[in-house]
């Protein structure tokens, strides 16, 4: 039989990515989702949905709740679970609910620290998970070009970066130890385009967050960040300003640059990143410290 | 502004709608180093506006650091991604880049030419259509490009570009280019490399990446990136014998029992005749879902018909036994079971290969133990001159006998690059140690056609399960 169609790029991306959830999910006895409520997040969610219907996804979702997150992305991700019935874990790090950390007091490095990174690794062993599916792309940061798509993680959840299996076809390892585990990264082949772009064809709901609107904006440490609550020191919040602006990213309202746009459609979010000239990652304040400050961070077992 | 950015200015959902349809194409790249390897994918990069301002400015920042370019920008810097990398400036691990045109989304395996990087090299073939061999015009052919197209064809690869790149320190010579290239036509040709496509280089500069040079009248090819676009890298009729590894079996409720995987290759319709491998029973086609066509308001969408490389759920007529890690087949169109195949293997690790050690075989979902009975020979990748060895060490190829504990349905590699490779596991450190591609499946239907039939109790399969796993060595079978 002659094959006479061919499969779209974002089809053939989708169905790869679907292959290796569908891989995790029967080869793991204990998987989760990374569910950050970002766009990323959304369409791993959405791949999630499609590979296992019409049953829902085999696993959890994991949400760490730095509590810093924008308002809007907590109520987007409870209204998200509740529609589509999938089974959603939130976990914040109660030792640093205990000191009140706050990145306007304690910096962004601490807070990341404690919240995020720490956080991660609690949930983690709390859950017990041996398999934790990620939304990182190989196209985001030049030291994730070299991720695998599994990539092993020792006891203590470290990267090692010279010793990754090779990874040929799609034959995937999954042999572990008790104790190890790896990190899923089912979307790495995509780009910041094609998920834009398959979320405009698929039609996938993301939090509003990444529409351009009026917002209360204030300076911030060379960015632009939005007054979304109280807790932001009373002196900044007296400068807000409202202004047309979105956020190309999603993750601590502290930490996140918000940048002036008009783009208050998917179409006009794709165009205006086609002819964007700076990467995506810019407004993010973690990236800015010193080259390669990803790779160091994952060495150290945040993501 | 260019005229893609026009059209994306004044009317972005027409270009969205032309975007839709793009194909996609992986390729490799191949060169030792300082070659030009890196440089001519920056290159592309930036030329395809897959480089933004933030990173040309952090690439720039570099160059004064680690750079080897003076007063340009170094186009390495854009791509070579770990810090120990960048610091002793040589590319060590496979990286995957990406750009994109209105024809297709590109896919760059980028990979280290040394020998000792062999492996890296064969991990980036793997997904490979296309591959770029570098060759530096003023030193020609090297013992490289032999290795380089050596393990291109292993992979299986049927497009080859021959780049000669730094075109721009031999005068952009006519007679350079034609020399290397009739020589490499030689090498071809030993190999059987199907297709082969040359073009004069300066990656530097960037003749003939994405425009034709002005420096090279005399050269009537393509640009690079053009070539890239419009080259047609349609298989071959044999790779359409419909091919499906059961990978996850979703059972939601008692009503429903589907088999998700992902198509291998060729097409399936609703009430297809089907064969379900090694255990040979048979049945219809039910139902197929196709996951992509799955919205959140219809979860239960099906299709008439699906094709490669859909990740499709199908539900068969007859309540037969089917697991993962077996293969359905067209009855009409069936592949050879057995469990004694002639492979070549590539072995990856730092501990050497020992001849009748159990390793576990990963092979499309099936993952079973198995030994290499026999090395036939070990194969020279520079000189392709072959050797007796007892044993194989990191980065060797050779020709092996594997004997699996159970028989698997198999295609040659060079006619199924899906069900014809495998991976090798370690079973102690866990650690992928090799990578194999089957040349030929042993005729020993004896295997399959041996059945008794009995039912056996739960405490009976558990201990049936107990041994396999633990006593390879038994060749004990499933029951
Ligand atoms: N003159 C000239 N130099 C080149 C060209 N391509 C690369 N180079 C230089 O060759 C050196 C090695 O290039 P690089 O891209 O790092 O090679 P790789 O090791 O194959 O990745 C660098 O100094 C480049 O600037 C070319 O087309 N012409
Ligand atoms: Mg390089």
């Amino acid at each position: 039989m002659k094959t006479k169609e061919k499969l779209t790029h974002l089809k053939q991306l989708e169905a790869e990515s679907i292959h290796i959830l569908r891989e995790v999910a029967t080869e793991f006895s204990n998987p989760v989702m990374m569910y950050s409520v970002g766009k990323d997040s959304s369409v791993m969610l959405h791949l999630a949905m499609k590979a296992f219907a019409p049953a829902k996804p085999p696993f959890k979702f994991l949400h760490v709740d730095t509590l810093w997150k924008f308002h809007e992305m907590i109520e987007f991700r409870d209204n998200r679970a509740k529609e589509l019935g999938f089974d959603l874990v939130v976990h914040s790090n109660p030792e640093g609910i205990a000191m009140n950390i706050s990145p306007f007091e304690h910096g962004s490095k601490v807070h990341t620290d404690i919240m995020k990174t720490e956080a991660l690794k609690q949930a983690l062993t709390q859950g017990g998970y041996d398999a934790v599916i990620g939304g990182a792309r190989r196209d985001e940061e030049k030291s994730r070009a070299k991720e695998r798509i599994f990539s092993f993680r020792d006891k203590q959840h470290r990267w090692d970066p010279k010793n990754q299996r090779p990874e040929l076809w799609n034959v995937y390892n999954t042999a572990i130890q008790k104790g190890e585990s790896v990190r899923v990264f089912p979307i790495s082949n995509w780009t910041e385009l094609d998920v834009w772009q398959y979320i405009y064809l698929e039609g996938i709901l993301i939090p509003s967050l990444y529409f351009a609107k009026e917002r209360p904006v204030v300076e911030y440490e060379g960015t632009k960040i939005l007054v979304d609550d109280e807790r932001m020191p009373k002196e900044l919040r007296e400068k807000a300003k409202m202004e047309m602006v979105r956020f190309r990213t999603l993750g601590c309202y502290p930490l996140t640059g918000a940048i002036n746009s008009t783009a208050s459609t998917l179409p006009e979010i794709i165009k205006e990143m086609l002819l964007s000239t700076s990467s995506e990652r810019e407004g993010r304040l973690i990236d800015k410290d010193q080259i390669g400050s990803m790779e160091k961070k994952k060495i150290e077992g945040y993501f | 502004m260019s005229t893609k950015n026009e059209k994306i200015a004044l009317d972005i959902e027409a270009y969205l709608k032309e975007h839709e349809n793009k194909d996609m194409l992986r390729f490799l790249t191949c060169g030792s180093v300082d070659d030009g390897k890196s440089t001519l994918i920056g290159r592309m990069l930036y030329d395809s506006k897959m480089i933004f301002d933030d990173q040309l400015s952090a690439a720039e920042s570099e160059s004064e650091k680690y750079g080897t370019t003076g007063e340009k920008i170094d186009m390495a810097l854009l791509v070579d991604g770990l810090q120990s990398e960048r610091e002793q400036g040589i590319t060590i691990d496979v990286a995957y880049r990406f750009f994109t045109t209105e024809n297709r989304k590109f896919i760059i395996a980028d990979t280290p030419g040394h020998e000792q990087y062999t492996r890296n090299m064969v991990t980036g073939a793997s997904t490979a259509d296309v591959a770029i061999i570098l060759i530096d015009a003023r030193k020609g052919i090297l013992t490289q490009t032999r290795r380089h197209s050596f393990i291109v064809n292993l992979l299986g690869i049927e497009h080859v570009i021959v780049a000669i790149n730094k075109m721009d320190l031999v005068d952009f010579s006519q007679d350079v280019f034609n020399e290397i290239k009739q020589a490499y036509g030689e090498l071809a040709d030993e190999l059987g490399i199907k297709n082969t496509y040359y073009i004069p280089l300066s990656a530097l500069n960037g003749d003939n990446v994405v425009d034709r040079s002005t420096h090279t009248p005399w050269h009537t090819g393509k640009p690079l990136l053009e070539l890239l676009d419009n080259m047609d890298i349609s298989k071959e009729i044999k790779e359409e014998d419909f091919r499906f590894a059961v990978q996850y079996v979703n059972r939601p409720n008692l009503d429903f029992r589907g088999f998700c995987g992902t198509i291998a290759s060729g097409s399936v319709k609703v009430g297809d005749d089907i064969t379900v491998l090694p255990s040979g029973k048979t049945t219809k086609i039910k139902s197929i879902i196709n996951a992509g066509d799955i919205t959140e308001k219809n979860r239960e969408a099906t299709t008439k018909e699906a094709y490669a490389p859909m990740a499709i759920t199908i539900t068969t007529k007859d309540e037969v036994d089917i697991s993962r890690g077996d293969m359905l087949v067209h009855t009409k169109a069936l592949p050879r079971v057995s469990n004694s195949l002639k492979v070549m293997l590539v072995w990856m690790d730092e501990s050497s290969m020992q001849v009748g050690k159990t390793y576990d075989i990963k092979r499309g979902t099936s993952v079973m133990p198995g030994v290499f009975e026999h090395i036939n020979y070990k194969i020279d990748v520079n000189t392709y001159e072959r050797t007796e060895v007892e044993k194989l060490e990191l980065n060797d190829i050779a020709s092996c006998k594997m004997v699996l504990t159970r028989p698997i349905a198999a295609d040659k590699y060079k006619e199924n690059r899906q069900t014809g490779s495998f991976i090798v596991v370690d079973r102690i450190t866990n650690n992928t140690v090799g990578a194999g591609m089957i040349v030929d499946v042993a005729k020993r239907e004896e295997e399959t056609k041996v059945k008794v039939h009995r039912e056996y109790t739960e405490a009976e399969i558990a201990l049936n399960k107990y041994i396999r796993e633990n006593f390879p060595e038994w060749n004990c079978k499933e029951v």
